[in-house]
């Protein structure tokens, strides 16, 4: 290579890094504009919005607020339980109907696989008039039980979609080996099949969890109640009601956003390399 | 000689089967069934035939409403194809580079919004773009621009546009990531043969990458659109139920939602709002079809 033509090469990879680095500072910017000052004062806040917190700037009264003025703690536990449950239920009763769909054929298999994928495309929210009706008739409004039954339906439809594809994968070899051995088909799906498909069952517990997590809909409408009341509703209701109050406003924000950064730190590799799955192998 | 009853299949379908048909199926078809009826006063539930539909599209207050929220979806539908395709396309096509350091870093922290609650970001948007705060007015000033700064949200004529683009901002990581994924299933052999032949890095995209992505871009594309069309929390979070100013920024979610529960003096209707629903499925219904039949069926799948 001659030296210019590195020069050049080098030149268009600095280009190609700036338009990158552009738009990360695009994509980040505001979260850490709230984050930062949220642990600033007032007057720091609205005199020199771009500047870190330093001792004469610092202060927790916002997050102090926040802690004392609303139930945030119980409305993290809610959304912590209205997640973690259904997210259970999904990759549980996901992964035991997927393998069934993969594993045995009978009639209507396909019809029945089709049954569940219309979900993926079809947003529930538009059945949520009936949904309601039905948790009012069987008292379930304003309850946990509402909203884990509704997301558990609501992420089912991707997760036995995903996952059908990956057991399908499973070698004909070891399942035959094992029933050679006599083993029960529950014990099969259970101790091996299971076991084999993890790192599939992983990434559709990212997929799965965000929406639930995140979801305003539902708790507006199914379990707006104080004692069931998730951590987005509590938010946004704090918001409205503190609008004024910018320290708490910020630190409110800032605290619902904490979970979600803290998760992505650990589980961001498996989430993007289950979004780009197929491409890099 | 008989078979055993499959037991077996029963333990791992029902369970899924019952939740999702309970919780999800059946409220959906139970949604379309009831636009058909209507609630007398006395709240005693009777078929109405389509005189809900001949009150939502012939009735003038309600007609207005129901276009005023399809046009302005349409409108948030539009931006998103138009400004979220072209930017996730070209973050794609630059982190797929051959050689490229810190690409990882780089989708791993542009792909961070796509992750958070809409609400949470609808407010912080909302912070930085007020004039009380003045950051972004500021920023403008700082690059020369700052005549240019408006209270772009609280404006009729601004609002809509404003928190298409929030939106935008948001879901980006969401194109970029499926485009990214099917640049990189390219296989090396083929950019190299055109290397070779003389195609000049331009042509070698335009050629050969763009019509290996363009499934990819048919999938994005139906994705925002069903998002697009039931989503609420933005314009909820920022706007309030009444999606103002004017109902300015009133998109089908929103409408839905004060249909079913009511504002100000208008009662709500679970029957009306059920027939919004409906509309709206409709709609959803149309743009999966013609996804499926249109341009799944055209797109030519080259096999790699």
């Amino acid at each position: 290579m001659t030296p210019s033509f590195q020069y050049q090469q080098k030149a268009r990879m600095g280009l190609v890094h700036l338009a990158l680095l552009g738009y990360t500072l695009i994509a980040l910017f505001p979260i850490v504009l709230v984050i930062i000052n949220s642990f600033k004062s007032r007057s720091a806040i609205f005199n020199d919005p771009l500047s870190l917190p330093d001792t004469g700037s610092f202060t927790l009264v916002g997050y102090a607020k926040v802690l004392q003025e609303s139930d945030i703690l119980l409305y993290f536990g809610n959304s912590l339980l209205v997640t973690v449950i259904p997210l259970f239920l999904v990759l549980l009763f996901g992964s035991m109907a997927a393998w069934a769909l993969s594993e045995y054929r009978f009639r209507g298999n396909r019809l029945l696989a089709l049954f569940l994928a219309m979900g993926i495309m079809v947003p529930i929210r538009l059945g949520t008039v009936s949904i309601l009706e039905t948790m009012v008739s069987l008292n379930l409004v304003n309850t946990h039980l509402a909203l884990i039954l509704v997301y558990t339906a609501m992420g089912l439809p991707l997760a036995i979609f995903i996952l059908t594809e990956f057991i399908g994968q499973v070698p004909t070899e070891l399942k035959e080996a094992a029933r050679c051995d006599g083993i029960t088909e529950i014990r099969l799906f259970f101790q091996i099949i299971l076991p084999l498909v993890r790192p599939a069952v992983a990434t559709v517990a990212v997929f799965t969890m965000v929406p639930m997590w995140n979801d305003l809909w539902f708790p507006l409408i199914l379990a707006p109640g104080d004692a069931t009341k998730t951590i987005q509703l509590g938010v946004q209701q704090f918001i409205g009601q503190y609008a004024t109050d910018w320290n708490s406003v910020l630190a409110a924000l800032s605290l619902a956003v904490l979970p979600i950064l803290v998760l992505y730190v650990f589980f961001s590799q498996q989430l993007i390399s289950g979004l780009t799955s197929g491409a890099v192998k | 000689m008989q078979r055993a009853f499959p037991w077996h299949l029963i333990f791992f379908l029902a369970p899924a089967v019952i939740i999702y048909t309970v919780f999800s199926a059946y409220p959906l078809l139970d949604t379309l069934r009831l636009s058909f009826f209507t609630d007398s006063e006395s709240g005693e539930r009777s078929f109405a035939g389509l005189s809900n539909f001949v009150t939502l599209l012939g009735n003038a207050v309600w007609s207005e409403a129901f276009w005023n929220a399809m046009w302005n979806n349409t409108q948030f539908f539009l931006i998103h194809l138009l400004v979220q395709n072209p930017i996730g396309l070209g973050l794609a096509a630059l982190l797929s580079l051959k050689g490229l350091r810190g690409a990882r870093t780089y989708r791993t922290l542009i792909f961070l919004p796509t992750l958070l609650s809409v609400v949470i970001i609808g407010f912080i948007w909302q912070l930085i773009l007020s004039p009380l705060w003045g950051v972004s007015e500021n920023f403008l000033y700082a690059l020369g621009l700052g005549h240019y700064f408006d209270a772009w949200l609280g404006k009729e004529s601004s609002a809509l546009i404003t928190l298409s683009l929030i939106s935008v901002w948001q879901f980006i990581g969401i194109p970029m990531m499926l485009i990214y994924a099917s640049l990189l299933s390219i296989p090396d052999e083929l950019l190299e043969a055109a290397k070779v032949d003389g195609a000049s890095p331009f042509r070698i995209f335009w050629r050969i990458k763009a019509p290996l992505i363009l499934p990819t871009l048919g999938l994005v594309t139906i994705l925002t659109f069903v998002g697009n069309f039931n989503t609420f929390e933005l314009v909820y979070a920022v706007k309030g139920a009444l999606a103002g100013p004017d109902y300015s920024t009133d998109i089908m979610g929103t409408f839905f939602y004060r249909t079913f529960f009511g504002y100000q003096s208008q009662l709500g209707s679970a029957t009306m709002g059920a027939t919004v629903a409906t509309m709206m499925f409709l709609v959803i219904l149309t743009g999966v079809m013609a996804y499926f039949y249109l341009v799944q069926r055209r797109l030519t799948r080259y096999q790699l």
